[in-house]
Formats: structure tokens, C-alpha cells, sequence
């Protein structure tokens, strides 16, 4: 018990510092869940890998601001999700949209699945066809 | 057989489409502006150094220009600083300077102490109109041409070489 008490107490201390970098409180609830739903979703450009919300980069930072500003005078969050796309491609947004360029990203998975399902399919169909005309095997094994 | 043969198959040209695909990328870890082939943001800055002046997209319409993105903060621009000399030195085209979030004293005794390749330099304070041009990192170089359009953009240090390449035949209108 001590044991998980300690191990919880070094995840907090490990999430405590994101908890830190971004302390903006919009005028409402309903305008703050967008906010932070936006920030989320847009990608910190200078740290790939990482959402601006949980970024301290310093664009991170800008990018922030913006969005809060666009909130708060009443904009949307496609209004919001469209000014950034126009300056920095869709590769700022961590769902990408459906296009030309994007289409294998959305349809890999599908193509995997069907593929599988296919392979699968085959696989069971022959082993089923191997038990049903060829029980010889079986049979020496019961066998004294 | 075939069942051990056709994995490895697949293997085999799916590792080759990987390999192809990342050593013909150009840029890596680069990523093309947004702007590319578009009308440049309109910005209206303070003159650095200047007061009551301003620097405009605007005094540029008809004229083509190489907006430079920089700051003394950053290591990069100390590097690049000396080709950005040379090419001024050259007089091929207008070189804008975009001073990203920077303090303007700091700045002012940079251009003094290394010299000054900008024909005018802009104060961006709050990154507001780097945002605009989708800057993700200084240093960053523009080439807006004659009809304002946003033509080329390279992220990271300005070198001879990418000067040459990329930025001359743009200028000279040989390569769009």
C-alpha cells in the first residue's frame, strides 16, 4: 500500500509541471472547455510532437494567446481552426482533414482491416476444409 | 513455399518505398509554408530605430523584397549574419528585416556591433505579424516578388549556397 502511495506521489510530481504552463482563464466555463479543447488539438510547431496546450515554447505561447483572443471576441473553433491552417498548413492540426493529400492516412487503417479480415477468412476456410476430409490423424492418436 | 517468400516480399518493398521516400525529401524536418504561391500578410511595423516611422507591406507593392525573420536572441541568426552582409553587399534585391520578439536596445546594438544588412528593419514585438507568415522558428527567410506573392520560404540558417539555389533564380524570375 506504501508502496502505491509512493509510486502515485512520483506521477503527480511528474504531472505537476504541466499543470503550470498554461494558466489562461477565459471570461466563461463554456468558452474555457473550447479553449482548452482547441489548444489541445493544434500542434505546437516548433516541438512537433506536443499540442500547444502543453507546450511552454514561446510560439506555443503566441499561438495560445491568439485563440484565447479569438474566443473571447465570439469567433469559432473553425474560425479559429481555419486562421491557423491559412498560415501554417494542416499539419497544425493533430486531426488531420480529408483530402487529396490526406486520403491513405484515413485509409490505411480501412485497407489493414479489410486486409486482414480477408487473410483471416482464407486461413479459417482451409483448416476447416483439412478437418473435414482428413480425419486419419486423428484417429492413430486415440489408438493403444 | 510461397507462404515464407511473399512476407518477406512485402517486406522488401515496403522498406524500399520507406527508404526512397525519405532520402528524396529535400527538407527534412522542414515544412513548406502555407503561403506558398499566395498574396504576402499585411503588416504595418514600427521602424527600428525610427521612431514615429513605420515599415508596411504596402511601401513594397511593385517592388520584390527578401523579408529576413531574426531576433538577438537567437543562435542561429549570429551565424547567418555574415552571408546576410554579403548579400546585401550586392544590392540584388531589398532586404527586409523582421525583428521577432526581441527588446529594441538589444537589437539596435546587434546591427551596430556586427553591421546592418537590412534596408529596413520592422519591429515585431509580439510575434503577431510572424504569425501571419506561419514563422515557426527564426531564423526564417522570405522572398515576396513583385506582385506581393510569397514565392519561397527557407527555415533555418541562410547560406551561399541555399542563397544561390533558391533565392537568385526567384529574383532574376527564372524559377518560380
Amino acid at each position: 500500500m506504501n508502496l502505491l502511495r509512493a509510486a502515485l506521489l512520483c506521477l503527480a510530481g511528474i504531472a505537476l509541471p504541466a499543470f503550470a504552463i498554461d494558466t489562461t482563464v477565459l471570461p466563461n466555463p463554456e468558452l474555457q472547455a473550447r479553449y482548452e479543447n482547441l489548444t489541445h488539438e493544434l500542434r505546437c510547431m516548433q516541438c512537433q510532437n506536443n499540442n500547444i496546450a502543453d507546450s511552454p515554447a514561446g510560439l506555443a505561447t503566441d499561438l495560445r494567446r491568439e485563440v484565447a483572443e479569438m474566443l473571447t471576441a465570439g469567433k469559432s473553433d473553425d474560425e479559429v481552426r481555419a486562421y491557423m491552417v491559412q498560415r501554417y498548413g494542416d499539419v497544425i492540426l493533430f486531426n488531420p482533414p480529408l483530402n487529396s493529400s490526406t486520403v491513405w492516412v484515413w485509409a490505411t487503417p480501412l485497407v489493414a482491416l479489410v486486409g486482414g479480415l480477408i487473410v483471416a477468412f482464407v486461413i479459417v476456410r482451409r483448416r476447416g476444409r483439412l478437418v473435414a476430409t482428413d480425419d486419419s490423424e486423428v484417429r492413430d492418436d486415440l489408438a493403444p | 513455399m510461397t507462404r515464407f517468400v511473399l512476407p518477406i516480399v512485402v517486406f522488401v518493398a515496403l522498406a524500399g518505398v520507406l527508404f526512397l521516400g525519405v532520402r528524396n525529401s529535400t527538407n527534412k524536418g522542414t515544412m513548406p509554408s502555407a503561403l506558398l504561391g499566395k498574396p504576402a500578410p499585411n503588416f504595418e511595423l514600427p521602424a527600428l530605430g525610427k521612431p514615429g516611422e513605420t515599415v508596411t507591406l504596402a511601401q513594397f507593392a511593385g517592388k520584390p523584397f527578401v523579408l529576413n525573420v531574426w531576433a538577438t536572441w537567437c543562435v542561429a541568426c549570429r551565424e547567418e549574419h555574415q552571408t546576410l552582409l554579403d548579400i546585401a553587399s550586392t544590392k540584388a534585391v531589398t532586404l527586409v528585416g523582421l525583428d521577432y520578439k526581441d527588446k529594441d536596445p538589444e537589437a539596435l546594438e546587434w546591427l551596430q556591433q556586427f553591421g546592418n544588412p537590412y534596408d529596413h528593419v520592422a519591429v515585431d514585438a509580439e510575434g503577431r505579424t510572424a504569425i501571419d507568415f506561419g514563422v515557426y522558428g527564426a531564423p526564417e527567410t522570405y522572398f515576396i516578388d513583385a506582385s506581393g506573392r510569397v514565392l519561397y520560404r527557407h527555415v533555418g540558417e541562410m547560406t551561399p549556397e541555399v542563397w544561390r539555389r533558391e533565392f537568385i533564380p526567384r529574383i532574376k524570375g527564372t524559377k518560380r
